[in-house]
């Protein structure tokens, strides 16, 4: 039912890098998981409209402001690695 | 009396009334807590020194006059998937082992206002994923009335702080049965209010259709106070629904005379243990003898709800756990090479085991080829859920059941097969798919001594009906004060 092809797709999508070992059984798993989720088929759910909310809440908009004031130096604590008062990342380009 | 045998409610009156302080009250927590969380371990982390200091600045304020609420000066513990500011949230993942949030959840904003004062954080399964607490990055909970029994899950450690009064009520959040079930499993009161009654705002997420964050406490009064006092609406929180009927402790009323009571037959089928089946009926039988009107009916849809339930509860995890890149917060793997495998390393060392099992599938079933054949149907039939409860609440003003088919499981017993544990979770689940409010009450306990809970199910917006029959059972039977508190 799933491949391997389908295996990396999704770690491509989930991005996540499985072991060799970890990759087998979370297809086992995902496999038995698919098979039960098919049960759904038994239903025949045609003309019904999927529901994503429960609530009758439409959009909600407010107004873009600045509430909680400049808290850079508190939120920087928490990334792993930081300079001159920004996020540091992985270089990008080559 | 000993501090630690009040409800909260009974400790806050007891504070105001000067026969005892806050401090008094957080200093027998905290020895309670060292004598019992070694064999318990219901906490990932506890500021004793904070939470001394802050309880002394309550109690100030009490005295003054200041703070005059029914919670004002007890002792409360937070599920860590709760944000709080400058204390550790760490959602019991090495993900975000060293995570220090910038701000506290509103619902935790609102107990403080109220004048609660936070013990610490209490242990769970990685990201709320899991029925058992086994799943944690920081090792298991166990069951105050047996040790070598889970707590449930996946709030198993505000569960197992309740029971073992290492608290006097807790925090807890509910995607698919996370309140109820622990509750359940440890003899104490849980709810999850109807979707939207309480902000998300501060809660990490894991199914942001289903989440709802709710207490367990001792008692029925303590539950409907504690909801009092985290019902609000929040700017912050585009799914938070304005409410003007929260005052839910008029509520407490012993009386369900002309109440009208559905129990769904089709959740007393096969896979249901019988001790548990004698417990609830008897439930039932106490609210007709009361004056309730009881009644079989057939709920039907129960067997899909677990695969609908998973397929968007995976879905959702999968997106938003997204927001997890070693970045902006949290781990980051220490060598790669390039942007793409930071993040693929980080991700996956991160993550514990049942994280990425439920990543993985929720991609799968939102990828292109696969969604409509399996999101898209999984939300037809959620539409076909919601209009059987509809139904039923047309003609029944709660629905009464079990909340698990078992009582608490022994550790080690559930994660050998995921399939089986996401089956346990069959009566609690639905009431997350449909959005409605559910409370889980002690009923009883089994041959081996383990609590047993009953699950009362209300339409949308009625959590007072839930208190009204919840309480009137619980002073007829007076069953949470026997099994207050496991010694």
């Amino acid at each position: 039912m799933i491949n391997d092809e389908i295996m990396d797709y999704i770690g491509i999508l989930a991005k996540l890098e499985l072991s060799a070992e970890e990759k087998e059984s979370t297809k086992k798993d995902m496999e038995r998981m698919l098979a039960y989720f098919d049960k759904l088929n038994e239903l025949d759910t045609t003309g019904i409209e999927p529901v994503s909310h429960i609530t009758k809440v439409q959009n909600v908009f407010r107004e873009d402001m600045v509430t909680k004031g400049d808290e850079h130096e508190k939120t920087l604590q928490n990334a792993p690695r930081e300079k001159d008062n920004m996020f540091m990342v992985p270089k990008i380009f080559g | 009396m000993d501090i630690l045998s009040y409800t909260a409610v009974g400790l806050a009156k007891a504070i105001r009334e000067g026969k005892t302080t806050a401090t008094e009250a957080m200093q027998a927590v905290l020895d309670k807590i060292e004598e019992v969380e070694e064999s318990i371990h219901a906490y990932v982390t506890i500021d004793k020194e904070k939470a001394i200091k802050k309880a002394e600045e309550v109690q100030k304020k009490i005295e003054s006059g200041e703070l005059t609420g029914a919670l004002a000066g007890v002792p409360i513990a937070i599920k860590d998937n709760l944000c709080t500011e400058d204390m550790l949230t760490t959602c019991s993942s090495k993900m975000l082992e060293n995570f220090v949030p910038t701000f506290s959840a509103e619902a935790i904003r609102n107990l403080e206002k109220a004048g609660a004062v936070i013990i610490g954080k209490t242990n769970m399964d990685e990201f709320a994923m899991g029925s058992t607490t086994e799943t944690s990055y920081f090792g298991v909970t166990r069951n105050p009335w047996n040790t070598e029994h889970v707590p449930g899950g996946s709030s198993g450690g505000s569960a197992a702080a309740v029971a073992a009064s290492e608290c006097f009520f807790a925090l807890g959040s509910d995607t698919g049965g996370s309140i109820r079930q622990p509750a359940a499993y440890c003899g104490v009161v849980g709810m999850k209010p109807t979707y939207g009654t309480v902000s998300r705002y501060g809660l990490v997420a894991y199914g942001s259709s289903l989440d709802q964050i709710g207490p367990l406490t001792k008692d029925v009064t303590d539950c409907a106070t504690v909801m009092e006092v985290l019902a609000s609406h929040d700017e912050k929180d585009s799914t938070s629904i304005k409410r003007e009927d929260t005052d839910f402790t008029s509520a407490l009323v012993a009386d369900v005379k002309g109440m009208r009571i559905g129990i769904p037959s089709d959740y007393f089928r096969e896979g249901l243990n019988p001790e548990i089946k004698d417990a609830v009926l008897a439930t039932a039988k106490v609210l007709e003898e009361k004056g309730a009107i009881v009644e079989e009916f057939n709920l039907s849809l129960v067997e899909y709800a677990i695969p609908t339930y998973y397929t968007i509860a995976s879905a959702e995890a999968s997106s938003n756990l997204e927001r997890f890149d070693g970045i902006k917060y949290g781990y980051r793997t220490p060598e790669y090479e390039g942007l793409h495998n930071m993040y693929k390393k980080t991700r996956s060392e991160g993550f514990g085991e049942e994280v990425k099992r439920r990543i993985m599938l929720g991609a799968f079933v939102l990828s292109a080829g696969y969604y409509d054949a399996y999101y898209l149907k999984a939300l037809r039939v959620k539409s076909m859920i919601c209009k059987a409860f509809d139904k039923a609440f047309e003609k029944y003003d709660i629905i009464l059941g079990p909340v698990a088919p078992t009582t608490a499981p022994k550790l080690g017993a559930s994660l050998a097969d995921p399939m089986k544990m996401y089956l346990a979770d069959i009566y609690t689940i639905s009431v997350n798919l449909a959005g409605l409010p559910g409370i889980s009450v002690p009923c009883g306990m089994d041959s081996k001594g383990l609590p047993i809970g009953v699950q009362m199910i209300a339409n949308s917006f009625e959590e007072k009906k839930l208190f009204r029959a919840a309480y009137t059972y619980e002073k007829t039977k007076r069953m949470s004060k026997s099994v207050k508190c496991a010694e």
